[in-house]
C-alpha cells in the first residue's frame, strides 16, 4: 500500500508538471485555462489521495468547491476571449 | 486485503488519467485537441479516484455526497469544454491543415457570404479565408515544431486581420 | 419586478434535488434536516427566479440502468484510446468538424445530447443550431469520410437511448415508427 501511495503521487506530480509545462507554453490564452484546469483535476486528485491515506474525509467539501471554481474560471475566460474579439 | 488491492488498482488507475491528460496537453497540436484529452481527468479521473475513497471507507453514508461532487462535476465540466472549444473555434485557435472536414465552416461561410458581401465581391470570405490559410499554417506548424512560445502572436493576429479585411469590404 | 409565476409542479424536481444535494452535504438523511432542507429550497427557488426548464414529463428508469452502463463502457474505450492516440501519434492527429442533425427538436433533449457526448474523450460540441437541433461535433481522428458517418449514426443511437429515457411522446413515437420501417 504504502508503495502504491509514493508511485500514485509520483504519477500525479508528473501530470501537473506536464500540464504546467503546457501552462507556461501558452500559445493562446485558452491553452493555459485548460492546461489549468487540468491542474486544478490533479489538485483534486491530490486531495482525494491524501483522505485515502490519511482516513479522513475533511476534503470532500473542498472537492465539490473545486469542480465549480474550474467551472466558472474556464467559462468566464472563454466569455472574455470571445467578446473581447 | 481484498480491499487494498482494489484501491491501489482504482488510485493508479486515476492517476493515469491525470498522467494521460497531461501527455496529452504537450504532444496534441492544437486547442481543441488538447480539450479531448483535458476532459479525462475530469471524468473519469475523479470517478476512480471517488471509487477509491467508497471503497477504502466502506461507510453507506458517503455514497450521497461523492454522487454529488460527480454529477457537479457531470454537470459543469461540458458547460466549460464547450464554452472554451466555441472560443477557441470563433478565435480561430485550430489548425486547419489538421482537419479532414470541416461541416461548420462551410455554414459559416454561406452565412457570411449571405447578408451583404456578396454584392461586391462574390466568395471573396471563403478566397481569403483559403488565401490566408497556408501562410498561417506554415508559420504555426513550424513554431510548434520548435516548441516556441511565440506560436500565439501570428494567429492571435489572424481573427484581427480578418475583421478589418470584412470592413474594407464593406466600405469599398 | 413583475413576473409570471411559475406553478410548483415544474419546480417540484428543482426543489426535490436542492433537498438532496442538501442532505448529501450535511451527510444526514433525516427527515427533521429534509423538511428543513425544503424549506430553504423552496425559498432560494422563489427568491433566485431562473427561467422553468420545460421537462418532458416522461422518465423511463429501465431505459436509464442500461445507458449509464453503456456510456460508462464507453467513457473508459474512449478514455484509453485517446490516450493511446496521445501516446502513439501525437502531434500527426487529424480531426474534423462534423455535423450531425437530431431527430428531437426538444431544448431539453438536445442539450442532454450534447452533455453526453461532450462527456466522453473523442468528441465536443462545437456549436448548436437551435433552428434544426443540429450539433456540430469536432472529433478527433477521423481520416475519412466513413468514420465521419460512423460518429454521425453514434450520436443519434445516443440520441434515441435518451429519447427512450426521456424524450417526449411524440418524439417516442417518431423513433419507433422509424425503427419499425
Amino acid at each position: 500500500m504504502n508503495a502504491v501511495i509514493y508511485v500514485v503521487g509520483g504519477i500525479l506530480a508528473l501530470a501537473a508538471g506536464l500540464a504546467l509545462y503546457r501552462a507556461v507554453l501558452g500559445p493562446s490564452i485558452l491553452d493555459r485555462v485548460l492546461a489549468l484546469d487540468v491542474v486544478l483535476a490533479v489538485i483534486g486528485a491530490a486531495l482525494v489521495l491524501n483522505m485515502v491515506v490519511n482516513r479522513h474525509l475533511d476534503n470532500l467539501i473542498l472537492l465539490v468547491t473545486i469542480s465549480l471554481i474550474g467551472f466558472i474560471g474556464s467559462v468566464t475566460v472563454a466569455r472574455f476571449v470571445t467578446d473581447r474579439k | 486485503m481484498v480491499q487494498d488491492v482494489v484501491v491501489s488498482v482504482l488510485l493508479i488507475g486515476g492517476a493515469l488519467m491525470s498522467l494521460a491528460a497531461g501527455v496529452g496537453l504537450v504532444r496534441f497540436p492544437d486547442l481543441l485537441s488538447r480539450m479531448h484529452a483535458a476532459t479525462k481527468p475530469q471524468v473519469l479521473g475523479l470517478l476512480l479516484f471517488l471509487l477509491a475513497l467508497a471503497v477504502e471507507n466502506g461507510s453507506w453514508l458517503l455514497v450521497p455526497i461523492l454522487v454529488l461532487c460527480w454529477v457537479f462535476q457531470l454537470l459543469t465540466s461540458p458547460v466549460s469544454a464547450h464554452m472554451v472549444g466555441r472560443a477557441g473555434y470563433r478565435t480561430r485557435h485550430l489548425r486547419r491543415d489538421l482537419l479532414t472536414l470541416d461541416e461548420l465552416d462551410d455554414v459559416v461561410t454561406r452565412a457570411a457570404a449571405a447578408p451583404g458581401h456578396e454584392q461586391e465581391r462574390p466568395g471573396s470570405p471563403a478566397g481569403d479565408a483559403e488565401a490566408g490559410a497556408p501562410g498561417d499554417a506554415a508559420t504555426t506548424g513550424e513554431d510548434t515544431g520548435t516548441g516556441g512560445p511565440g506560436a500565439g502572436s501570428p494567429r492571435r493576429g489572424a481573427p484581427g486581420g480578418a475583421t478589418t479585411r470584412g470592413e474594407s469590404g464593406r466600405s469599398s | 419586478m413583475s413576473r409570471q409565476r411559475i406553478p410548483l409542479i415544474t419546480e417540484l424536481p428543482l426543489v426535490i434535488w436542492l433537498v438532496l444535494v442538501w442532505g448529501a452535504l450535511w451527510q444526514d438523511f433525516g427527515v427533521g434536516n429534509l423538511v428543513f432542507g425544503a424549506i430553504i429550497a423552496y425559498g432560494v427557488v422563489n427568491f433566485f427566479y431562473l427561467p422553468p426548464v420545460e421537462l418532458t414529463g416522461r422518465f423511463n428508469v429501465f431505459w436509464l440502468v442500461p445507458f449509464i452502463g453503456r456510456f460508462l463502457v464507453q467513457l473508459v474505450t474512449a478514455s484509453v484510446q485517446v490516450f493511446w492516440l496521445g501516446l502513439t501519434r501525437g502531434p500527426e492527429l487529424r480531426n474534423a468538424v462534423v455535423a450531425v442533425e437530431l431527430r428531437s427538436s426538444s431544448d431539453f433533449l438536445v442539450t442532454a445530447t450534447g452533455h453526453a457526448l461532450s462527456l466522453i474523450p473523442g468528441s465536443l460540441v462545437l456549436e448548436v443550431d437551435r433552428s434544426t437541433s443540429t450539433l456540430y461535433l469536432h472529433c478527433l481522428n477521423v481520416l475519412t469520410d466513413e468514420d465521419a458517418q460512423d460518429i454521425r449514426e453514434e450520436v443519434r443511437a445516443t440520441e434515441a437511448w435518451l429519447i427512450r429515457i426521456m424524450g417526449t411522446r411524440t418524439d417516442l413515437d417518431a423513433l419507433l415508427a422509424e425503427e419499425r420501417a
